[in-house]
C-alpha cells in the first residue's frame, strides 16, 4: 500500500515537471513546421521561473476570487492526476476516489473560476474572452458526456483504469468502430478545450479575437506563472487521458516496482510527442474558424460521438 | 477479423455520409461522396471475401469503376468550373440543426431495424441499419441543400446507402441487377450533369432553391 501512495505522488511530480517541457516541444514543433527556428524546448521553464521572480500587481477593484483563481487553476489538474493512469496500468491509491466524470468536473471547476476571475477585474476584454470560452465549454459538454457514456457502455465502468484494460482485452475491441469514432471525437474535444487552432489561436495576441488567452490577461508575476503552469498541466492531463485511457494504453508500468514505473516516464513522454506531431499537423493545416462556426465544429464532434454510442449499443 | 474490419468500414461510411451533410463547399461534399463510395467498395470486397462470393467481387469492381472513376470524370467534364466556383452552399436549415436531424435519422434507422437485427447475419447487423441511415441522410441532403450539385450528390449518396444495405442482405443478388443499378446511377449523374450545366448557362447560377419563388400567385419575385 505505501508504495502505491508513493507512485501516486510520483505521478503528480511527473505531471508537474514534465508538462512545461511538453508545451515547449509543441511550440518548437509548430515553429519548425513553419520553417522558423523557434524557441528552445525549455522556454516554458524559463518563463515560469522568470514570472515567479517578478512583482505581482493586482487591481484594487478586484475581489478574493481574482486572488485565489491562480491557485485553483494550478491545483485542479493535480487532483485529476491522482485519478487517472499516468505511469501505471494498475489502480493506485486514489484511483477509486473519482471517475472520468469526476475528473471532468474538477477541470470544469478550474474553467469556472477562470471565467469568474476574468469578469472580476473590470477589464473589458476579460469578460468577452470568458463568455466565449464558456460558449465553447458548454458546446463541448454534451460531447464529453456522450464520450463517457460510450466508454461506460463498453467497460461497464467509468473508472479510467478499468476502461483502459477493456480496450485491449480482447484486442479486437481496439479496432471496433465505436472506439475509433470516439478517438476522433475526443481529439476534436481536446482541440476545443485547450484552445487549439480550428477553435482558437493560442499564439494570437489580438484581444478581440482571443478566446482562451484573454482570461489571463490581468495576471502578472506569481499569478501569471501559476496560471501558465496550470495550463500546461491541464494539457498534459488531457493528453494522458486521451493516450493512456483511450488511444494507446501501452507502455505503462505493469508491475508494482520502482524500475518499470521510472521506465514509463520516457515512454509516456514519447507517446505524447507522437500525439503532438498529429496535433501540430492539424493546427498547421487548418485555419481558425469564425466564432459562430465553432458550433458546427463541435456539433460534428457530437454527431461522431453519438454514432459511436449507437453503434456500440446495437452491436450484439 | 473480417467482421471487425467491416464494422470499421461501416463506421467510416456513416461518417462520410455525415460529412456530405456537414461540409459547406461543393468540392468537400464531392470528396466526401468519393470517400463514401470507396468505403462501400471496401465493404463489398470484405463481405465478398468472407462469403467467397464472386458476384460481390464483381460488384466491388463495378462500384470502383462507376463511382470512383466514371462519375467524377463525367461531372468534371460537364460542370468543371461550377464545382470550383461555388464555395458556400445555401441551405434551408443551418448546419448544426441539420446535423442533429441527421443523428435523429441514424437513431431512427436503428430503431426500425431493431426487431430483425438479432436474426441477421453478422455483416447485416451492421450494414442494414447503417445502409438505411446512409440512404435517409442522402435523402435529407437532397431536401436541405438548395444547390444543384449537392442535390445530385445527395441522390448518389442515397443510392450508396441502398447498395451498402444490399451487399450484406442479398449477397448473391443477380449480377445483372447490380450492373443495371450501377449504370443507372452513372446515367443519372450524366443527365443531371448536363441539366445543371444548362441551368448554369441559362441563368448564371446553380442555386436551384430559388426556383421555388417561381410559383404562381405568390406575388413575390
Amino acid at each position: 500500500m505505501p508504495e502505491r501512495i508513493f507512485f501516486n505522488a510520483l505521478q503528480v511530480f511527473v505531471v508537474l515537471f514534465l508538462s512545461p517541457l511538453v508545451k515547449g516541444v509543441q511550440d518548437k514543433l509548430k515553429e519548425r513546421l513553419q520553417s522558423k527556428k523557434g524557441p528552445s524546448v525549455f522556454q516554458p521553464y524559463y518563463d515560469i521561473w522568470k514570472l515567479f521572480h517578478k512583482d505581482e500587481i493586482i487591481s484594487e477593484y478586484s475581489s478574493w476570487i481574482f486572488r485565489i483563481t491562480p491557485y485553483i487553476l494550478f491545483i485542479t489538474p493535480i487532483f485529476v492526476t491522482l485519478l487517472i493512469p499516468v505511469l501505471t496500468d494498475y489502480p493506485l491509491f486514489f484511483a477509486f476516489m473519482g471517475d472520468m466524470l469526476g475528473g471532468g468536473f474538477i477541470l470544469a471547476l478550474g474553467g469556472f473560476f477562470a471565467a469568474l476571475a476574468a469578469i472580476d477585474t473590470g477589464n473589458p476584454y476579460g469578460p468577452m474572452g470568458a463568455s466565449r470560452s464558456r460558449m465553447v465549454g458548454f458546446l463541448a459538454e454534451p460531447v464529453f458526456m456522450i464520450v463517457f457514456f460510450t466508454v461506460a457502455f463498453v467497460a461497464g465502468s467509468t473508472i479510467p483504469y478499468i476502461v483502459q484494460q477493456d480496450w485491449i482485452h480482447p484486442l479486437s475491441n481496439f479496432f471496433s468502430p465505436s472506439h475509433l469514432l470516439l478517438l476522433v471525437a475526443f481529439v476534436m474535444l481536446i482541440l476545443a478545450e485547450t484552445g487549439k487552432i480550428p477553435v482558437d489561436n493560442p499564439s494570437g495576441h489580438f484581444e478581440l479575437a482571443m478566446i482562451d488567452e484573454s482570461r489571463n490577461l490581468e495576471y502578472s508575476g506569481k499569478g501569471a506563472a501559476l496560471v501558465k503552469w496550470g495550463g500546461c498541466m491541464k494539457f498534459f492531463v488531457l493528453c494522458c487521458i486521451f493516450l493512456n485511457v483511450l488511444a494507446a494504453p501501452w507502455g505503462l508500468a505493469t508491475q508494482a516496482a520502482l524500475g518499470p514505473v521510472i521506465l514509463a516516464v520516457p515512454l509516456i513522454f514519447l507517446k505524447i510527442c507522437v500525439f503532438l506531431f498529429v496535433l501540430v499537423g492539424i493546427e498547421s493545416s487548418l485555419a481558425k474558424l469564425r466564432l459562430f462556426r465553432i458550433t458546427e465544429f463541435l456539433t460534428a464532434a457530437f454527431i461522431i460521438s453519438i454514432s459511436a454510442m449507437i453503434m456500440k449499443i446495437f452491436s450484439f | 477479423m473480417i467482421r471487425e474490419l467491416n464494422d470499421l468500414t461501416a463506421g467510416l461510411f456513416l461518417i462520410s455520409g455525415f460529412a456530405i451533410l456537414r461540409f459547406r463547399q461543393v468540392q468537400d461534399c464531392f470528396r466526401s461522396f468519393l470517400f463514401q463510395s470507396f468505403f462501400l467498395a471496401v465493404s463489398a470486397f470484405l463481405i465478398g471475401f468472407k462469403l467467397d462470393s464472386l458476384d460481390l467481387m464483381i460488384a466491388t469492381g463495378i462500384t470502383i469503376l462507376s463511382k470512383l472513376i466514371l462519375i467524377p470524370w463525367t461531372l468534371n467534364r460537364s460542370l468543371h468550373q461550377e464545382m470550383y466556383e461555388r464555395r458556400e452552399i445555401a441551405q434551408i436549415l443551418n448546419l448544426p440543426v441539420s446535423l442533429l436531424i441527421g443523428a435523429g435519422l441514424l437513431i431512427f434507422s436503428y430503431f426500425i431495424s431493431m426487431p430483425i437485427l438479432r436474426h441477421l447475419s453478422e455483416f447485416s447487423k451492421v450494414n442494414l441499419p447503417i445502409g438505411i441511415a446512409g440512404a435517409l441522410i442522402g435523402a435529407y441532403t437532397l431536401i436541405v441543400r438548395q444547390e444543384a450539385i449537392p442535390q445530385l450528390i445527395g441522390i448518389l449518396a442515397m443510392e450508396n446507402g441502398g447498395f451498402f444495405l444490399g451487399i450484406s442482405t442479398a449477397a448473391n443478388l443477380p449480377l445483372m441487377a447490380e450492373l443495371i443499378a450501377a449504370f443507372d446511377v452513372l446515367i443519372l449523374a450524366f443527365v443531371a450533369g448536363i441539366l445543371i450545366h444548362h441551368i448554369h448557362q441559362k441563368t448564371g447560377t446553380t442555386h436551384v432553391g430559388s426556383l421555388n419563388a417561381l410559383k404562381e400567385g405568390t406575388g413575390k419575385p
